[in-house]
């Protein structure tokens, strides 16, 4: 299984008593794409953060790729988000001041794998396969629209070459065109790489696209 | 990657970066620039005489005879006579001895009686003899020999006549009408109290003296000129200083000659003397310190201050970089490592401005008030300074590197 989470609790530290997620038992297999929906507040966000491993899980067990995040230690769960979860995001998902080279490059740093040859040579075939035009690859990220920002964010989290791409409302910042080319771009890609993908949102209408639909409220006891 | 980033934060919040860091230059200036001054005051102080073994004068406190003797500050409490002067100068282990004889103005600049061997024997800094600008030491009984400050101030030249004054006001009624002196030699700036010293032989003294007190009245004035060295002895002087042939009977010529007999004297060691006074001006060069310190302070919590508000605005990418994979600590030491950059900026930019202004400046500091200032700004001082402001600066961004860290830590649940 590329993600399985089991007996997991996860309650806000200022109130210990509540619950804001609770599973009992849920898990993705290898190269699903996985749509998880749920109102906002509904604990979505909560659920990417324990899987990428921001979150450090109390209670329950979460393993990802096979390994336990629940038994490392934060610094160990910081590498293996590097190495292996890209994370997409609504928004912010690039540094602002540096631009869409520096950025994949920043990404890049963290890691111990993915391609090490130096400066754009590995970073431009990714960019070409994401339609992002080679003149707006040393803009800074805030002249770039979008849509092209968040194909750049896909870049980036895909520089390391993740098994599993977690993504996070990432179509709720576009417009109806540019949704539709970040899904099919984003598809293919996953397709491509056989990676395995963890997509969030409130928007139903994106559910057609996807392998595994699922409602959080069906995993989660609380919600 | 990592400087980097930081580099692109940094001029990606250039207004404020900005502020901080000319704050920090300012601080460094400051720090750099007392201190530089401070040592080069302390420097040029001591160096106001050496190579003189002991000073001898009346029996006073060592302070006020190192003032009247050495900084014409102040006045001589008594003179001592020409007799114990000569007896001691002639002692066999005595190399030289200049005898100093002051209460003359000229112009406000105080005249000094003494005899050639001043401009052969005195010597100042690191054992730095008078030199000439142009003419030479005075050979006649009037013949005059001026200090740098004190001939470019009233614009004296070689051959010019003056007249000197008894005592020490320049508006004095006393003038000397009958004794006009002939400026024969310009020394060279020296930094020391020798620039404002109109010097004169001894019996050039004792002969505006004798013309004053015989031509009152201009009735019986003769030819002055006629005078010669040697017919005018003079009775007193007011101090002398002494060469030895060996520095080991210092010690023991000082208590023969705070015990001489005859009058009261006393002699000092000028370097004991000089060192002592130095301290007395200590409080002052502490305060100076001080309130560089305080400058410092401030601008290293303003630095701190930039550095904290910058957190907030920068929760995203703080956000971004943990999930990117970077761990906290990364956080930490970026937030540092841009205080650092802001700080080196900083100390880059207030050392250079520093030395150019010492460059520009210095000459009209030391026309204006002698003092010698180089532009060598990196002494091992300073370097520890430096050191010292780079780790307040540090220690200053703690406080937001920690927040950040803190923050990039204790991931929140949303």
């Amino acid at each position: 299984m590329m993600i399985e989470l089991s007996g997991v609790s996860v309650t806000q530290p200022s109130a210990p008593d509540l619950s804001i997620l609770e599973i009992e038992n849920w898990s993705v297999a290898y190269r699903q794409t996985v749509f998880v929906h749920g109102p906002s507040g509904s604990g979505k966000s909560t659920l990417l953060n324990l899987v990428s491993g921001l979150l450090e899980c109390r209670k329950g067990g979460v393993s990802v790729l096979g390994e336990r995040l629940d038994h490392m230690s934060r610094r160990r769960r910081d590498r293996f988000r590097a190495n292996h979860i890209g994370y997409v995001f609504q928004r912010f998902n690039l540094v602002h001041y540096l631009n869409a080279i520096e950025n994949i490059e920043l990404a890049r740093s963290f890691s111990e794998r993915g391609d090490r040859r130096t400066g754009a040579d590995s970073i431009r075939p990714l960019l070409e396969s994401l339609n992002v035009a080679s003149r707006e690859w040393h803009k800074p990220i805030s002249q770039l629209s979008m849509g092209q920002q968040q194909r750049v964010a896909i870049a980036r989290a895909l520089v390391n070459r993740p098994e599993l791409l977690v993504a996070d409302e990432p179509t709720s910042s576009l417009d109806q065109d540019n949704r539709d080319t970040f899904l099919s771009v984003l598809m293919s890609i996953i397709e491509e790489h056989k990676m395995t993908l963890l997509f969030v949102s409130h928007d139903m209408g994106l559910a057609q696209h996807f392998t595994q639909v699922q409602a959080l409220s069906g995993i989660n006891r609380v919600a | 990657m990592f400087l980097k980033i930081a580099i692109k934060s940094l001029l990606n919040r250039k207004g404020s970066v900005v502020m901080s860091l000319l704050a920090i230059s300012v601080a460094i200036f400051v720090l750099l620039g007392i201190e530089h001054i401070r040592q080069q005051a302390r420097d040029s102080f001591a160096s106001t005489v050496s190579g003189v073994d002991l000073i001898v004068g009346a029996k006073t406190g060592s302070l006020n005879l190192l003032l009247y003797s050495v900084f014409r500050v102040g006045t001589p409490t008594d003179n001592i006579s020409w007799k114990a002067y000569q007896e001691i100068a002639e002692g066999k282990d005595v190399a030289w001895a200049i005898p100093l004889s002051l209460g003359d103005s000229h112009s406000g600049y105080r005249v000094l009686g003494t005899t050639p061997d001043y401009f052969e024997h005195f010597s100042f800094g690191n054992k730095r003899r008078l030199a000439f600008v142009e003419g030479e030491a005075f050979e006649g009984v009037f013949d005059v020999v001026l200090g740098a400050e004190v001939a470019r101030t009233l614009g004296y030249s070689l051959g010019d006549e003056i007249t000197l004054a008894h005592g020490v006001v320049s508006t004095n009624f006393s003038l000397h009408e009958n004794s006009p002196f002939t400026v024969v030699g310009l020394l060279s700036p020296t930094g020391t109290p020798v620039d404002q010293t109109v010097h004169v032989q001894l019996q050039g003294i004792e002969a505006m003296h004798a013309g004053s007190e015989s031509g009152f009245g201009g009735a019986t004035s003769y030819d002055q000129r006629q005078l010669e060295a040697g017919q005018l002895e003079p009775k007193s002087i007011t101090a002398f200083m002494l060469g030895l042939k060996s520095r080991m009977v210092t010690f023991r010529l000082q208590r023969e000659i705070n015990d001489y007999s005859a009058e009261p004297l006393l002699a000092i060691l000028p370097g004991v003397a000089l060192s002592e006074l130095w301290q007395m001006v200590g409080v002052f060069e502490s305060v100076l310190r001080l309130i560089s310190m305080l400058v410092l302070v401030a601008a290293v919590l303003g630095l701190g201050a930039v550095l904290l508000a910058s957190v907030r605005e920068r929760n995203h990418e703080i956000h971004l970089l943990r999930v990117l994979g970077a761990p906290s600590y990364y956080l930490f030491l970026l937030m540092e490592l841009e205080a650092l950059l802001i700080c080196l900026a900083g100390i880059v930019l207030g050392t250079a401005c520093l030395y150019l202004c010492l460059v520009m400046l210095g000459d009209s500091l030391f026309a204006t008030f002698g003092l010698h200032l180089d532009a060598g700004v990196f002494t091992p001082d300073g370097l520890v300074i430096l050191l010292f402001v780079l780790a307040a600066a540090l220690t200053a961004a703690a406080i937001p590197s920690m927040r950040v860290y803190s923050q990039a830590k204790s991931y929140n649940v949303q």
